[in-house]
């Protein structure tokens, strides 16, 4: 129970997730009063999947130090491998409808070429490539949204944490590798419809009688529960000792190496872990999202992962989700043409066009003069004033929390 | 006949007065040969366009193309020939061949229009091509020729023989001799002389041989069996091999008659269809015909029945054209002339890929100075200074849109260049020591947090672009001068464009050594980002020298926005294409050198033109192997091509 002594606002989180979701399900148009609508209630059930993979974010640059410019495509490869599961699933009860009207019943062969042909006709194929092989099975397909990402990400990172890549050298390596990926699915003969991606995601196969109102509250729930137990491994991790070594790797990886310990080998354990964190949120996203691209993977996603962390306190894990959670949330009600426009008089300024610049800006005095992000609020509240140090940075290594960040 | 009658009187007169004076005219010859021309049919015309070509009367090129644009018209009164020019609907003017002047009008009633068909008008074309090959004006001369290179024909070869001799022009006799060898290699009878054609073009590049040597070794696949002596077999063929499929080698013997056809599946299955009887084919229930296996029961019990054509069970394509042996035989019938050719061919492909080398080599060089461009500011900022700047793509993008917006002020594009060059360095100068004393001063030893910053900045420069400018592209064109290309030969090119942006890419390099090497603020430069602290103890205003030198980077940027903006479209999202690999490049080449950075630059831009040329339809797939590459290049060489050592390094 050290995690909780260690973690006061653990408690506090708990409560308030369990009491947002309450709230939420009285007021869906499901089991309750019906004064959020359906899509209200998926894009908070968005929300909380992307206040998971912030979490995952924050663990791996909040607390060890690295910044991983590639797990938006964690996230993105997780939804790609529950969608081919999806996909293959729905449109096998649609070709097996259709075609029980022929006065000859289907041969097994006849239905899946049919299936091949309804999911690779918009690419010019009809044939299923080698990565679709298991997409008949909702299990195996389920094990692949854990073992793709993971598998990625640990041969990935073990390539660059054993040659000391580090820094923001090992940023641009993750960028790179992020835009490879994007690059490499927006190709038709990439086995997963190019730059058409993968649609109808949120019409679960067997489930046409039950309405979205349902199955939008229900992903609700899954998301909120996933976002629960991220929660709690995020913060028993970082409560015990190994939260104290990836800790000291981040702020002065040397010295924990002279120490004595596998420096690497905890690098890629989080990496590795985070990634498949992340992959689990976008196997939740994107079946709330309906359809999945490679444009969701691009650098540009990855980078606003990390914007995310940052305007909501990095090293905290609370942090990371009231970040994700308020500037996506925030976006959406900007960018969707709700906002009111501001009339100067001799220009009127459209939220639409004019809120990434005030994003931009607005991360860039973030990071000037609020390091700790939106959580630094709550150190004010319950007085946790950092010590000191005469703007010293706490470690040595360019990574490393400054005095104003650190709490006490 | 009274028509015919009097042609014959005037010809005996006309006959006697040109024997008098030896002075035929061209109307003499036309009406020589009256008759066949009136009748105008394609099987007896030949003679007379003979004799109108074959005359040497000055006036014999203008009946041919006076004949064949139908302005041919016999007066049905004596029966002579004329050009007849329209005055109105009813009446014609006159115009004698000789002499060119007008011999009085006529109504319509009194002439007939000769009316070549098709036939005949290509029969006059080629007559008329010796003219037009023996004009006086060489620029005619060339027109001729090209027509015969684009579309020859057999009759073109005996007039191009005969005007090579007289050609005074080299340059044009030597086009002559090409155009004869290539109509040699198409149309002669003589398999001799179109085997000496075709081992002529050994080793050349020019697309012309090619194109006529592909139709000569033109092949078809026939079974080997009944085929005649006299084939030219190219060789011989197994069905299932990689130039004949299965399918291809069954469909030819089906169509050869050599085997039956055998019902396909959906043949089957739709004869199935048709014999439903009570829930059931042939016994078998409807709801067990669902595997293949059953179905081919109930196919066999049906065809039993005799229902329907026999199956063989056992029958696959593969087994039907296991053991028959197919052949490849040339159109061409000659055995002496297809082998020349296939060895004419060989030597070409040969010195066609050596050229193709070349070309891909230029390729990758112009490719390397677009990324060397892209990545010399960040060589600068991040390579020196040690300054992520995320940004640095939007200030190409802002040079760029500099540029585009000079010319739309200044409309010639030679002077708006010259102007926008220097604008755009100001610009983004302006731009880039605004963003160091704002931003990156503050965030010198947290690097990861410049990361963010700029990228901060990026986002908002980006869509700051997109409100002002629009999303769609704008053009910045390039000044005449730089249009076209330099073409060495058919296969080897490069575009002007592409050479000035080489140019520049030297020009920036030495821009570079200069400042870096001879001049004060490269010392100092160079002092502050080893060790600030003591630099500053020399005197050096730290501040100052980071302020200008990311300005420098900066500016350096801006003028690669020009650059690319001449070959590319300039968008808001220009710099961001470009940003992850200006980092790769800078960081392949080894962070802090700028030779690492040329280095880099052209190992890049050259693999990315290697792994485009191994599958050239598709740009996305050699862009991602070409990022993994790199990822594991790094893993060897994490410090890049060429590594800092020793205090510079920094660690």
């Amino acid at each position: 129970m050290t995690m909780f002594k260690k973690n006061p606002s653990l408690m506090v989180f708990i409560a308030l997730l369990a009491i947002f979701t309450l709230a939420v399900t009285f007021m869906s148009e499901a089991y309750g009063t019906g004064a959020l609508s359906t899509s209200f209630v998926k894009t908070l059930g968005k929300t909380l999947c992307l206040a998971l993979v912030a979490i995952a974010m924050d663990l791996v640059w909040g607390y060890t130090g690295i910044l991983s410019l590639g797990h938006f495509a964690f996230f993105g490869l997780g939804g790609y491998m529950i969608g081919m599961w999806l996909m293959y699933a729905r449109t096998e009860i649609i070709v097996i409808e259709s075609m029980a009207n022929a006065p000859i019943p289907p041969t097994p062969s006849e239905i899946s070429d049919a299936i091949g042909t309804q999911i690779f006709g918009v690419v010019g194929s009809s044939d299923f490539p080698l990565i679709w092989s298991f997409a008949h099975s909702f299990w195996a397909q389920i094990a692949l949204v854990v073992l793709v990402p993971g598998l990625l990400a640990l041969v990935f990172g073990w390539l660059a944490f054993r040659s000391r890549v580090t820094g923001v050298y090992l940023s641009i390596l993750t960028q790179a590798m992020t835009l490879a990926l994007s690059l490499y699915l927006f190709q038709n003969d990439s086995g997963l419809r190019g730059n058409n991606g993968l649609s109808g995601l949120q019409n679960l196969p067997g489930a046409d009688a039950i309405s979205q109102d349902n199955i939008s509250i229900w992903f609700f729930w899954a998301s909120a529960f996933a976002l629960l137990l991220t929660y709690l491994i995020a913060a028993f991790i970082v409560s015990g000792k190994f939260g104290s070594v990836i800790r000291g790797i981040r702020d002065d990886e040397a010295r924990v190496r002279f120490l004595g310990y596998s420096v690497e080998g905890f690098k890629l354990f989080v990496f590795t872990l985070t990634a498949v964190i992340a992959a689990i949120g976008g196997a939740l996203y994107y079946p709330q999202a309906g359809i999945i691209n490679p444009a969701e993977i691009a650098p540009i996603a990855s980078i606003y992962l990390a914007v995310w962390v940052a305007i909501g306190g990095r090293g905290r894990i609370y942090g990371a989700v009231i970040g994700a959670a308020f500037v996506s949330l925030v976006s959406t009600y900007f960018t969707g043409g709700q906002a009111p426009d501001i009339s100067l008089g001799f220009y009127t300024i459209k939220w639409v066009d004019w809120w990434l610049v005030f994003l931009g800006l607005s991360f860039v005095l973030v990071t000037l003069f609020a390091p700790k992000g939106i959580g630094g609020l709550f150190d004010l509240i319950t007085d946790r004033m950092s010590p000191n140090r005469h703007g010293v940075p706490l470690g040595p290594d360019k990574g490393s929390l400054r005095e104003e960040e650190a709490e006490k | 006949m009274l028509r015919s009658l009097i042609a014959a009187c005037l010809l005996m007169l006309s006959c006697s007065f040109a024997a008098q004076a030896q002075d035929r005219t061209i109307q003499d010859v036309l009406q020589e040969h009256a008759e066949i021309i009136s009748q105008s049919s394609r099987r007896t015309i030949g003679p007379a366009i003979d004799a109108i070509a074959g005359s040497g009367l000055p006036a014999a090129q203008d009946v041919l193309q006076a004949w064949q644009a139908r302005d041919m018209w016999q007066r049905t009164s004596d029966g002579l020939f004329f050009k007849a020019e329209r005055i109105d609907s009813s009446t014609y003017d006159l115009i004698d061949f000789a002499t060119g002047e007008s011999v009085g009008a006529a109504t319509k009633d009194d002439l007939e229009q000769l009316k070549p068909n098709s036939g005949i008008r290509a029969m006059i074309g080629a007559a008329l091509v010796q003219f037009q090959l023996n004009a006086p004006d060489p620029d005619l001369r060339r027109e001729a020729l090209l027509a015969i290179q684009r579309n020859g024909e057999a009759a073109h070869l005996a007039p191009l023989r005969a005007s090579i001799e007289g050609e005074t022009d080299p340059a044009i006799k030597t086009l002559k001799e090409t155009a004869e060898r290539l109509l040699t290699i198409s149309y002669d009878p003589d398999d001799a002389a179109r085997v000496e054609a075709i081992e002529g073009f050994k080793g050349s590049l020019s697309l012309d041989a090619r194109a006529a040597l592909n139709p000569v070794i033109s092949t078809k696949i026939l079974p080997a069996e009944g085929l005649s002596e006299a084939a030219n077999v190219k060789r011989e063929l197994r069905a299932g091999s990689r130039d004949l499929s299965v399918e291809a080698a069954y469909d030819l013997l089906v169509s050869a008659g050599v085997i039956e056809t055998q019902p396909s599946v959906s043949e089957r299955k739709a004869a199935l269809e048709t014999h439903v009887e009570n829930g059931a084919v042939a016994g078998v229930p409807l709801a067990d015909l669902n595997t293949q296996e059953a179905r081919d029961r109930a196919y066999a019990a049906l065809a039993q029945e005799g229902f329907v054509p026999a199956f063989d069970p056992n029958f696959t394509m593969e087994a039907a054209v296991t053991g028959v042996s197919f052949v490849e035989v040339y159109d061409e019938p000659s055995q002496a002339v297809t082998g020349a050719a296939e060895g004419t061919l060989a030597s070409i492909n040969r010195a066609v890929g050596l050229n193709q080398f070349f070309d891909l080599s230029l390729d990758g060089l112009s490719l390397a100075s677009i990324y060397f461009l892209a990545a010399i500011g960040l060589a600068i900022t991040f390579g020196v200074m040690g300054v992520i700047n995320m940004a640095h793509g939007e200030f190409i993008m802002m040079g760029a849109y500099t540029g585009y917006v000079v010319q739309q002020i200044v409309p010639d594009y030679t002077v708006s260049i010259l102007l926008a060059i220097p604008l755009a360095f100001a610009v983004t100068f302006a731009a880039g020591v605004a963003m160091e004393r704002l931003i990156i001063r503050w965030l010198y030893n947290r690097p990861l947090e410049t990361l963010l910053a700029t990228f901060g900045v990026s986002i908002a420069l980006q869509q700051l672009a997109k409100n002002i400018f629009g999303t769609q592209a704008r053009p910045l064109t390039s000044p005449g001068w730089l249009d076209g290309a330099l073409s060495f030969n058919d296969v080897v090119s490069i575009s002007y464009i592409r050479i000035a942006i080489f140019i520049l890419a030297l020009i920036f390099l030495g821009v570079f050594l200069f400042i870096m090497k001879k001049t004060r603020l490269g010392l100092e430069t160079r002092a502050v980002t080893q060790n600030p602290r003591m630099a500053a103890s020399m005197g050096i205003n730290p501040d100052k020298v980071n302020m200008l030198t990311f300005g420098l980077g900066s500016g350096i940027a801006g003028i690669a926005g020009v650059a690319i903006g001449l070959y590319a479209k300039v968008t808001s999202e220009l710099g961001s294409d470009y940003i992850v690999q200006s980092f790769m490049t800078v960081v392949v080449g080894g962070v802090g050198n700028i030779w690492g950075t040329l280095l880099g630059a052209t190992m890049i831009g050259f693999l990315q033109k290697g792994i485009e040329w191994f599958n050239p339809s598709n740009t996305l797939a050699a862009q991602t192997y070409m990022i993994v590459f790199i990822i594991i290049f790094i893993q060897f060489r994490p410090k890049g091509i060429i590594a800092l050592k020793g205090r510079a390094a920094g660690d």
